[in-house]
């Protein structure tokens, strides 16, 4: 499976690895990554064929320019990798090929189904799947910037606190900037707009934040540690400590009330919680935090009517189909298309996703789901526990706390937000709106999370790359040598 | 940190686990209550995607076609000659559904019947699109044609149905006034919206209704065919004498039962049955019913076909009856098809068509054959004789005597050479029957002697000839122009 040395490295064995024996280097398995992206390639490349044929009837050269281009695309990431990160995961960038690549084919696929769709205003659907393409080759080089100037992922714990005031600004931003520059899209205020480009500075505000939290919590460890009183079996904080806790839950808060972004707060709030607790070891703070939660979550509810429609369509979409704004009928044509795929899917390109507003974007799972049907769902579901759990892995293997605190948390945003988008649109739990990670059409979201992918690579690749050769340790006692004698205790 | 790090990997795994959990919920187990939710129009839009079957008539001529196009829904229907078929075709609309054979044939129309699994399955294995079986129709273009014609040409509402008496083969099944329905299978909402609407319009006259097999109507002076052919089989012959007055008083009432323009029936105090029912005398036949009593004429109505609810055509068929008989009195008007007495003009058809077939009923039915995507036949369409109405030595002298009825009755379109059986109808109807201008009814078959075709003509409100019309004059030389079409033809 593993491929020899990598190419560019040019010294043979110069270090020792720790968990091979003396003399070998451990393999880098960039191979296999490149086997696996071929395996991504080729199946993407199959999906735009059958939709190619289903939807015009008709195939073309096209797609073998377009199967290659994205072939192209993440040859050159996976060069990258060789090159700055050659110790990588190496399941991990191959897991993104593939949702990337399908939320490209299914992106072209609502547009096929659009084109020519002519809107109440006048205005006619235009193509975006050429922009997420752009956006991919963007968020590619965004991926391979950040392994080449970023060669120790410890490096940014030492701006732990720039970026937490960046990542504050970039949040709160949308939610108290005037209309004209921070518009109300679909009911939600998290769009800045300068001419042609928006962006959505939240999903960079994750990452920024989670730095942050990880690097913070990281120096004030023993601290948050001490223990207070015990009460129930669980070592309560002690309430000075309870600061960093208090301010998250007063952002979570702040976000749902200016931006009326529910599934932002919800995923923030979850991710700080996860560090907190991976930090302390202590359940105490979950049980502390999700008490809070569901205490703003309610007092929210009586307070808005966004929130109370929310919880109404999760309760019976239905009942609420016909209301004009904010109703069922979304969450409705989700289940409709979902249940009318069922086990095997209508076919790709042989479905009617494009019945669902937001096909494109935060219910691109539900497309998937009508088109692939439970199989393929299941499958994508898969694919993401898979880049979760190898993420997961990373934060387990390396050795420093910063990048434990930090893998861990950037691993279980990715699915804890699977879980809000992909629990939303199948009835799971309330519709909250948010992206699906690498799926879903949104060019912020898609930069986001190839930077979040390539802190994971850096963070993977401290792991197992193997150590440098320590100084040479003190000559061993004679003493080490020699066996253990077992001596019988005195009666 | 390890531990709680792998903590939070189950909490991962429980998180995805919960996400399938619920996938198989909605996509699986649960699934049908979202898919066949009448929201959900994913399932109807399948169906048009998928190539729908043809209906044809007897030649082959396909009058319900479909033809591709470049738009969301993939195929539209296309009615060859719309309007003198519609009755039968129905529509196929994606904003109003489905009607006549668009709806009884559905399942088989668009592929999903069971005789067609096999040739889905292989669809499905080699990926080509599964198609929708044929649908071959007994109907006769030629004469529906005529039939159509006849009744448009003079702006006439009322049907025509044709059976061929040996089999139960529909010939031609009209109803007017008709539609167009490509307008209702249009692709544009809005072009169907405004059909909808001019169809449904109050004075638009209900085109949507298909007259032969929906609509009911007092069956006035046909019904005597089958007064008459239950006196038969009560032991009574054409020669056995009935009243002869003008009027008389309906029993136990100050009504009077007056004959066509109060006119004796003959010279004498008494007439033969046959002179009854070739002068239609409403005096002799009330008389006629009264002795035979409601049971058994009501019987002698079942062997034709009435109180039928199940019959399909596979449309489902108006159920004919001749309705409640309180006393006497409404036993007598009974006789004379008035009161509560209701029937279909394919339900008239039948009986003229049962007497002609020697008293044998066969089951009428439209499609002759159903044909597989490839054109062959999945199913042909066995004649079912579904009971002996009448002896046939009964059926012989009702022929008879309804060859007479022919002699006596108006109108033109007579033909040197043909003999025709029939029986004509004036059917009063409404609250003031007066003053609305009666039903006029013609059942007839032909050749008498060996007869090919057994059909029902109705023009409602006295077609135009107002107060005036009668049977004779405004129904019969539409069925006989039908006739005369069909045995020229032959």
């Amino acid at each position: 499976m593993g491929s020899p040395a990598p190419a560019g490295e040019g010294s043979p064995v110069a270090s020792v690895a720790t968990n091979t024996s003396p003399g070998l280097r451990p393999p880098t398995r960039r191979g296999t990554e490149l086997v696996m992206l071929s395996f991504a390639a080729g199946l993407v490349t199959l999906a735009l064929i059958l939709v190619e044929l289903n939807q015009e009837r008709s195939l073309s050269l096209r797609i073998v320019y377009l199967g290659l281009a994205y072939l192209g695309l993440f040859a050159c990431a996976h060069l990258a990798v060789r090159r700055w990160a050659p110790y990588a995961d190496p399941a991990i960038l191959p897991c993104v090929a593939l949702l990337n690549g399908l939320g490209l084919v299914m992106i072209h696929r609502i547009d096929l189904a659009l084109e020519g769709v002519k809107y109440l205003d006048g205005s006619t659907w235009s193509p975006v799947a050429f922009k997420q393409v752009i956006m991919t080759a963007i968020g590619l080089l965004l991926f391979a910037a950040t392994l080449k100037f970023l060669s120790d992922h410890r490096t940014l714990a030492r701006f732990g606190y720039t970026f937490g005031l960046a990542g504050l600004v970039a949040l709160l931003l949308p939610g108290v900037l005037p209309g004209f520059i921070a518009p109300t899209i679909n009911g939600a205020k998290i769009w800045l707009r300068v001419g042609q480009f928006s962006i959505q500075p939240g999903e960079f505000a994750k990452i920024l934040l989670m730095v942050f939290f990880a690097a913070f919590l990281v120096s004030k460890r023993d601290l948050f540690t001490t223990a207070g009183r015990r009460f129930l079996g669980m070592d309560l904080p002690r309430a000075r400590d309870l600061g960093p806790l208090f301010a998250a839950w007063g952002v979570t808060v702040a976000v749902m009330v200016l931006q009326k972004d529910l599934g932002s707060s919800l995923l923030f709030f979850g991710i700080v919680l996860v560090l907190l607790y991976v930090a302390t070891e202590r359940a105490a703070w979950v049980v502390l935090g999700v008490g809070l939660f569901s205490g703003g979550a309610i007092i929210a509810w009586r307070l808005f009517d966004h929130v109370q429609d929310r919880v109404a369509n999760w309760q019976d979409p239905i009942a609420r189909y016909d209301v004009e704004f904010g109703g069922g009928y979304q969450i409705s044509q989700s289940l409709f298309g979902l249940a009318t795929g069922g086990i095997g899917g209508a076919g790709l390109g042989a479905g009617r996703p494009e019945m669902i507003p937001e096909a494109n974007s935060d219910f691109i799972t539900a497309v998937i789901g009508e088109e692939l049907g439970f199989i393929g769902l299941a499958a994508v579901l898969l694919i993401y526990m898979v880049f979760a759990l190898r993420g997961l892995r990373s934060a387990i293997s390396v050795r420093d706390s910063f990048g434990k605190l930090l893998g861990g948390g950037l691993a279980f945003a990715v699915c804890f937000q699977v879980f809000i988008v992909v629990g939303g649109v199948t009835k799971l739990i309330p519709m909250t709106g948010i992206t699906a990670p690498f799926l879903s059409y949104g060019g912020s979201s898609l930069l986001a999370n190839y930077i979040l992918v390539a802190l994971l690579l850096r963070i993977s690749a401290a792991a197992r790359a193997p150590q440098r050769a320590p100084k040479p340790k003190p000559q061993q006692p004679a003493i080490a040598d020699q066996h253990t004698v077992m001596v019988e205790r005195p009666k | 940190m390890n531990t709680p790090l792998r903590r939070i990997g189950m909490a991962m795994m429980v998180m995805i686990v919960l996400l399938l959990g619920n996938a198989t919920w909605v996509q699986v187990v649960n699934a049908d209550k979202w898919r066949l939710d009448p929201h959900n129009k994913r399932v109807l839009l399948d169906e048009y995607a998928r190539k729908r079957g043809l209906i044809t008539v007897a030649d082959g001529t396909v009058i319900a076609d479909v033809k591709e196009t470049t738009d969301r829904l993939r195929y539209l229907r296309v009615y060859n000659s719309g309007p003198a078929y519609a009755p039968v075709t129905g529509y196929l609309s994606v904003t109003y559904g489905t009607a006549g054979l668009e709806r009884a044939e559905n399942d088989l129309l668009n592929g999903s019947d069971d005789r067609l699994f096999a040739r889905r399955v292989s669809a499905l294995i080699t990926g080509r699109d599964p198609v929708g079986g044929n649908v071959q129709l007994t109907l006769q273009p030629k004469i529906q044609q005529v039939a159509y014609d006849q009744l448009t040409s003079k702006g006439f509402t009322g049907s025509v149905v044709a059976i061929k008496p040996d089999t139960g083969e529909v010939l031609a099944m009209v109803s007017t006034p008709s539609y167009d329905p490509n307008l209702l299978a249009s692709h544009d909402a809005d072009e169907q919206a405004a059909a909808w609407k001019q169809l449904n319009a109050k004075d638009a006259n209900d085109p949507l209704l298909n007259r032969a097999t929906q609509a009911l109507y007092p069956a006035g002076s046909t019904l005597k065919v089958v007064v008459a052919a239950a006196a038969l089989a009560d032991g009574k012959n054409k020669d056995t004498q009935y009243t002869a007055a003008g009027t008389i008083k309906l029993p136990n009432t100050q009504t009077d039962l007056p004959n066509f323009n109060g006119t004796p029936c003959g010279p004498g105090q008494t007439v033969s049955m046959e002179t009854a029912l070739a002068k239609s005398c409403n005096t002799a036949f009330g008389e006629m019913a009264g002795q035979l009593g409601a049971n058994k004429l009501r019987r002698q109505a079942e062997k034709f076909g009435f109180n039928d609810p199940g019959l399909q055509v596979p449309m489902p068929v108006e159920t004919s009856t001749l309705g409640q008989i309180e006393d006497d009195a409404a036993l007598y008007q009974t006789g004379i098809g008035q009161r509560n007495v209701q029937i279909t003009p394919l339900e008239n058809a039948v009986i003229a068509a049962t007497i002609a077939n020697g008293g044998k009923r066969m089951k009428p039915y439209l499609v002759s054959k159903i044909l597989g995507p490839d054109l062959k036949s999945i199913d042909d369409t066995e004649p079912d004789n579904v009971e002996d109405a009448m002896s046939s030595a009964n059926a012989s002298a009702l022929r008879d005597m309804m060859i007479q009825s022919e002699t006596n009755t108006g109108g033109e379109g007579r033909q040197q050479g043909l003999q025709i059986a029939s029986k004509t109808g004036t059917a009063e109807h409404g609250a003031k029957p007066l003053e609305n201008n009666p039903h006029a009814w013609y059942i007839a078959f032909a050749p008498a002697q060996k007869p090919e075709i057994a059909i029902a003509v109705i023009v409602e409100d006295g077609g135009d000839r107002g107060l005036g019309a009668t049977g004779g004059k405004v129904a019969a030389p539409i069925g006989r122009a039908v006739i005369n079409a069909y045995m020229a033809g032959r």
